[in-house]
């Protein structure tokens, strides 16, 4: 499955009018712990595929989102419901933590 | 299945002692956590690691200490240590929530962020209130910036700052810098865009959804103000990751208490790094320290076959 990645061009449309949750990883090339969480997030982009929808938005590349969500430290990992940032994790979790929060957001 | 060792931790002490006791055929498993590869993955350069004359990222290193690691044999694990029965060998350990049993422990784990455990600033982590300059400054360009702390690690975390911020103010309780070496006195003191407050801490964290104010007490007037400000950095002290190692001796901080350099109280129980070297918390010592205590794990073992 191709990485999904937002910009703030589609963040609107991907993210804040998705039928389905949304799981954003906000990253940067420059942050080391975001390298440990990256591919976590993969895994549970294909575990929750058809259900959830995770990606991941460069931070550098597409500041306005990060700002509006006062993203100031990353990774920080964002979970979107009916266009509503419903919790945010921030730095490094464990992969168990993160599917914790997921399944929590789809049993609601 | 048995384990010889049981690493626990994933910083340079205890892949480093995984590179050793794999080279020596032992039958490794490294507990590294999921914020594996320690206090390294939040730096940027490391420029005193020997072996790099042009320095290496400290997220490169810690890669590639693991990839070494894992080419001699050693299973690593991502998850959490949660307990362990520190008794007598074979020792069982639960990670995550599953049981492992090694006949020999190294414990690992270094040390953690204190924060500054004032009103406000716990919901602001991540939203102004930071522990990693190098993961963290890119967002406060042009922005003003308190870094909390008067050690080594305050300084960095100053000096990195001002490449982004308009200024750095450090906040300090004592009335001068003695806790650092007289060059970084004299990089800090230089740096037009740093200025310091002496006798002083941060009492509470204001702003809405981020770091808008923060209100600071003099310690000896006991003048309470307020100063705007858009972050704030906190590199106050250490916590040895040790409150979870029930029956090894520790000091009044919480770092373990070393006997013969690697060993502790319990015997096949040895440790390694920052976790009992307040000292010096080096990439390199605490390196050093998983090597010996490698070599330690070895000859133990040996002595009872």
């Amino acid at each position: 499955m191709a990485d999904l990645n937002f910009t703030d061009n589609d963040f609107k449309t991907q993210v804040l009018e998705s039928s389905e949750p949304v799981v954003v990883d906000f990253w940067a090339p420059w942050c080391g712990p975001c390298r440990t969480v990256s591919p976590v997030i993969d895994e549970l982009a294909k575990e929750f595929a058809g259900k959830v929808k995770i990606g991941k938005l460069n931070v550098d590349e597409n500041s306005q989102t990060a700002s509006q969500y006062n993203v100031m430290s990353i990774p920080s990992v964002v979970f979107f419901k009916n266009g509503q940032p419903i919790r945010t994790m921030v730095g490094i979790q464990s992969k168990e933590n993160y599917k914790q929060e997921v399944e929590q957001i789809l049993a609601q | 299945m048995i384990y010889d060792v049981i690493i626990i931790g994933s910083g340079p002490a205890g892949l480093t002692a995984a590179i050793y006791t794999t080279r020596d055929k032992l039958k490794t498993l490294v507990i590294a956590g999921t914020k594996w590869g320690g206090q390294l993955q939040l730096t940027t350069l490391i420029e005193n690691f020997p072996g790099f004359p042009k320095g290496i990222q400290g997220p490169d290193l810690m890669f590639n200490m693991r990839r070494q690691a894992e080419n001699f044999g050693a299973e690593i694990i991502d998850t959490d240590f949660i307990s362990g029965d520190f008794v007598k060998s074979p020792f069982k350990i639960i990670a995550g929530d599953k049981e492992y049993v090694g006949r020999s422990i190294i414990i690992a784990t270094g040390t953690d962020t204190q924060w500054l455990g004032v009103p406000g600033e716990k919901e602001k982590i991540g939203h102004g209130v930071s522990a990693c300059a190098p993961c963290d400054a890119p967002f406060f360009k042009n922005k003003k910036v308190i870094v909390v702390g008067g050690g080594n690690a305050a300084m960095e975390e100053a000096l990195i700052l001002t490449d982004f911020v308009k200024q750095v103010t450090i906040v300090y309780r004592k009335e001068a810098l003695t806790r650092v070496s007289q060059l970084m006195q004299e990089k800090v003191e230089n740096n037009p865009k740093i200025k310091v407050f002496y006798s002083s801490e941060i009492i509470e964290v204001l702003g809405k959804n981020k770091v808008e104010k923060v209100k600071l007490r003099d310690v000896k007037t006991q003048k309470i103000s307020e100063m705007p400000i858009d972050g704030i950095f906190v590199a106050i002290r250490r916590v040895p990751n040790s409150e979870r190692f029930k029956g090894i001796e520790k000091d009044e901080q919480g770092y373990i208490k070393v006997h013969e350099f690697v060993k502790t109280n319990i015997q096949g129980i040895f440790v390694a790094g920052d976790v009992h070297n307040k000292n010096y918390q080096q990439a390199i010592t605490a390196a050093g320290f998983g090597a010996m205590a490698g070599l330690e794990v070895k000859r133990w073992l040996g002595g009872r076959l």
